[in-house]
């Protein structure tokens, strides 16, 4: 049945026999949890448990096994119902989100990835984060060229059709916005995963690699220094990106996990410079051009500079350093029982490979390695998992990476010694979740 | 030549060219690509290679001087930017007066190290090539790309005299930019000299991978105080109501668990995606008039979605105070159906 059904208030539809719709089973079981939220605040925890956690499990059984539910007894939906398949109707709390008052116009912005709701390491494209910086645009792809110019002997223009002609290669990597984690530089400000780590996605993009361009044009090898990328939107994005870079692994991209680009990560082509901040990872990518000196554009010169304690910026910080961060249980997330689970994180580093992450109960005075999930993949996120018995007392969860480099995961301090509390970008500190003894999961810093 | 002797000519070229590339490889499996592609045109390079570098390699003829500059600010940046360019509402402020005539003398801006100084576009652009190009292939915000040359020089221009950098009859040229670059007040206060640019560079941090006894019992020195725990909504809708960790319930008793996203027209998220909540807010005065505002005074007009599509496209002034910029994004289906929208907002007020 369709679900628009629901939607329309006040007609009354004969229902089939022990039919109920989506839309009323949302309603019952999304009443039935602010009940059980309200009671669990209004009660002690382990009243609570009582209460609340053991629902309606009667003396026979549990009425969920003894009667039958509606999806049980029913004809289902046709295929192709949804043409292009959609997440169940019960998924709508993970999805990207704004952070309130963080920007002031929703073109210039950004939507955080809800990663305490997420699994694995490849992000579903419709939870990718975006920033934009002038909106997003569709870009209509047979209207779309890609234009190589400056130090090449043949300039060169490319359609889609012609770059989707050359011999591709997939590979999995992050993208890490360059001011992730950068409200937390001062201090403890926002409540979840999500805004404090969220400007992190990893997909596997699909395309030609950016070496092969530069070598069919011609680069001039002996004077070519850097490299510009931009954008054919109307902020036309452009960064620089040094020439050993450009020749190494960056890939001109147009596929994203399986399918096209979405408009908002820059279909139908963009750049991927993996392990490096993401504005240089331009969408909507319309043009490379090969120079001797780098250009001091605005996203260069006057955002993603790092503030440093003297006053100075430092300019062309790309490389996004070696991090990790438990995504569950994580900031604003509700323990409701004692016992056994399993602790789940990140790591990543636009330096190469995670050798190992190690987590800390005790805000870092001991530390246990935790199992790495394969794929470990080279500037690719990399899934963590230790089992983890809480106790009921207060704890300080911590994550901690070292990538193939031989880098440490620095605490907050030890970045906060270099570079003082005002930069905006490249916070990479160890990130520390207090369990509290209610169950409550709160995001905090220690000294 | 017939039609048939030319075709059976062309066909006998095709086979030999074939036959002679695959000979030629000797592989049908090791082609080159380089084919694929074409020449860019000379025209066609100029009309996208329009970056300028710090040295002014790309920097287009023309002028302007500040006080040219002033009337295409106050039409076109100020609603953003402030006429000053001090303004914060939207963005950044570009100009705040945190510049002295040492900061011009030194090329370091001393307020940066100020704690409590907002820092400005000017305080900290090193590159004066920065402002031109970006204004020049960005702006304005809600029509980029749409001045000419000498309208970038002149707004620049006046951009500079704010920061007292330049005089209000000093005219910007491709000559005279380099006096400028030699007063940005920023100059020398970019650095390169750090591990993050090459993949093999040193890191700032030097933690080691210690296992046991590693610090002293830590302490909490930083936490978000209770009266901030719903500032980003209830967190019990932004975590699954089921599995291990539900989220916290942060908002009152009556918040429903699940969230239901409030039905919006057309006109409602055109507003949103063109722009228009840049200027404009639901019910208050922002840069522009609020939306119900707009919607109460011309409700009654017959004419009314009309008439206030027309000014969504074309712009206006002298209604409300202040000057509305043509919005060249909104097409005229777009305009009417954020008008529409627009004049149904009192109605929907009063039943909520």
């Amino acid at each position: 049945m369709s679900k628009k059904g629901s939607d329309a208030p006040g007609i009354l539809r004969p229902a089939p026999e022990g039919f109920l719709d989506e839309g009323t089973i949302g309603e019952i079981s999304g009443q039935g949890i602010d009940a059980r939220r309200r009671t669990l605040l209004k009660s002690s925890f382990l009243g609570a448990l009582a209460t609340t956690l053991a629902p309606s499990v009667l003396a026979d059984g549990d009425p969920d096994i003894l009667e039958l539910p509606p999806w049980s007894k029913q004809l289902g939906n046709a295929v192709a119902h949804e043409p292009y398949g959609l997440p169940s109707s019960y998924e709508k709390n993970i999805i990207r989100r704004q952070s309130p008052g963080l920007t002031q116009t929703p073109q210039s912005s950004v939507s955080f990835s809800p990663l305490q709701g997420m699994f694995g390491i490849i992000t579903a494209s419709g939870l990718h984060f975006e920033r934009h910086h002038q909106g997003w645009v569709d870009i209509d792809p047979a209207r779309h060229r890609l234009m190589i110019n400056g130090l090449v002997s043949s300039p060169k223009i490319y359609t889609l059709s012609d770059l989707m002609r050359m011999p591709p290669v997939s590979r999995i990597h992050f993208i890490e916005c360059g001011a992730n984690t950068g409200m937390e530089w001062g201090n403890s400000a926002v409540p979840t995963v999500q805004y404090t780590h969220g400007m992190l996605s990893c997909s596997e993009f699909t395309g030609v690699p950016l070496s092969a361009l530069l070598a069919d044009a011609g680069i001039d090898e002996k004077n070519a220094r850097y490299v510009l990328a931009e954008g054919a939107d109307g902020s036309s994005m452009t960064r620089t990106i040094d020439i050993e870079r450009a020749l190494d692994d960056v890939i001109v991209a147009y596929g994203m996990n399986g399918e096209m680009l979405r408009p908002e990560n820059g279909y139908p082509l963009r750049l991927l410079v993996p392990g490096v901040q993401g504005v240089s990872s331009v969408k909507w990518l319309r043009r490379i051009e090969v120079g001797d000196q780098p250009w001091n554009t605005k996203d260069e010169s006057v955002h993603y500079v790092d503030m440093m304690p003297d006053g100075q910026h430092r300019q062309f910080t790309s490389i996004q350093e070696v991090k990790s961060v438990i995504t569950t249980p994580s900031g604003g997330q509700q323990l409701l029982k004692h016992g056994y689970y399993n602790i789940s994180g990140l790591a990543w580093s636009g330096r190469g490979k995670i050798e190992g992450v190690d987590v800390s109960y005790d805000g870092g005075v001991n530390w246990y390695p935790a199992r790495l999930e394969t794929p470990v993949l080279s500037k690719a996120l990399t899934r963590f998992n230790i089992p983890w018995v809480w106790s009921g007392s207060e704890t300080l969860l911590q994550s901690r990476a070292v990538d193939s480099s031989g880098h440490v995961q620095p605490l907050l301090r030890q970045l906060r010694d270099v570079r003082g509390s005002r930069s905006v970008y490249h916070n990479n500190a160890v990130q520390t979740w207090q369990v509290r003894d209610n169950g409550e999961v709160a995001n905090v810093q220690v000294g | 030549m017939s039609r048939w002797a030319e075709r059976g000519a062309a066909t006998v070229a095709i086979t030999l060219c074939l036959t002679g590339a695959i000979v030629e490889a000797g592989n049908p499996f090791a082609g080159k690509h380089g084919e694929l592609g074409r020449a860019a045109t000379a025209n066609e390079i100029a009309a996208w290679d329009i970056d300028v570098r710090p040295d002014f390699a790309g920097l287009p003829p023309g002028s302007g001087t500040a006080l040219e500059g002033e009337d295409i600010w106050l039409e076109q940046c100020a609603s953003c930017h402030g006429d000053f360019g001090d303004a914060n509402n939207f963005f950044s402020p570009l100009v705040l007066g945190n510049v002295t005539d040492e900061d011009i003398a030194s090329g370091h801006v001393a307020s940066l190290q100020d704690p409590t100084r907002v820092r400005t576009t000017v305080m900290k652009v090193s590159t004066v090539s920065t402002l031109w190009d970006y204004i020049h292939r960005a702006m304005p915000w809600n029509n980029p790309k749409s001045l000419s040359d000498d309208e970038v020089y002149a707004v620049l221009a006046y951009l500079l005299s704010l920061a007292y950098i330049v005089d209000e009859d000093f005219v910007l040229d491709q000559d005279s930019i380099a006096q400028v670059q030699a007063r940005m007040p920023n100059r020398n206060g970019m650095t390169s000299e750090h591990g993050m640019w090459k993949v093999n560079g040193k890191p700032d941090t030097d933690n080691i991978r210690c296992m046991s006894d590693c610090a002293d019992t830590p302490a909490i020195s930083s936490f978000i105080p209770d009266f901030a725990a719903n500032a980003h909504g209830n967190l019990a809708q932004q975590n699954r109501a089921f599995g291990p960790f539900p989220g916290i319930h942060t908002a009152g008793d009556e918040a429903p668990a699940v969230e239901t996203p409030v039905e919006s027209g057309p006109g409602e998220s055109l507003a949103a995606d063109r722009g228009c909540l840049a200027c404009h807010r639901l019910d208050q005065k922002l840069i522009g008039p609020g939306f119900v505002e707009v919607a109460t005074r011309y409700q009654a007009r017959a004419d009314a979605a009309a008439y206030l599509a027309g000014k969504i496209q074309h712009g206006g002034s002298g209604v409300w105070g202040g000057a509305m910029p043509p919005q060249a994004q909104v097409s005229q289906s777009e305009a009417e159906a954020i008008a529409t929208w627009l004049l149904s907002l009192p109605q929907s007020k009063k039943t909520e």
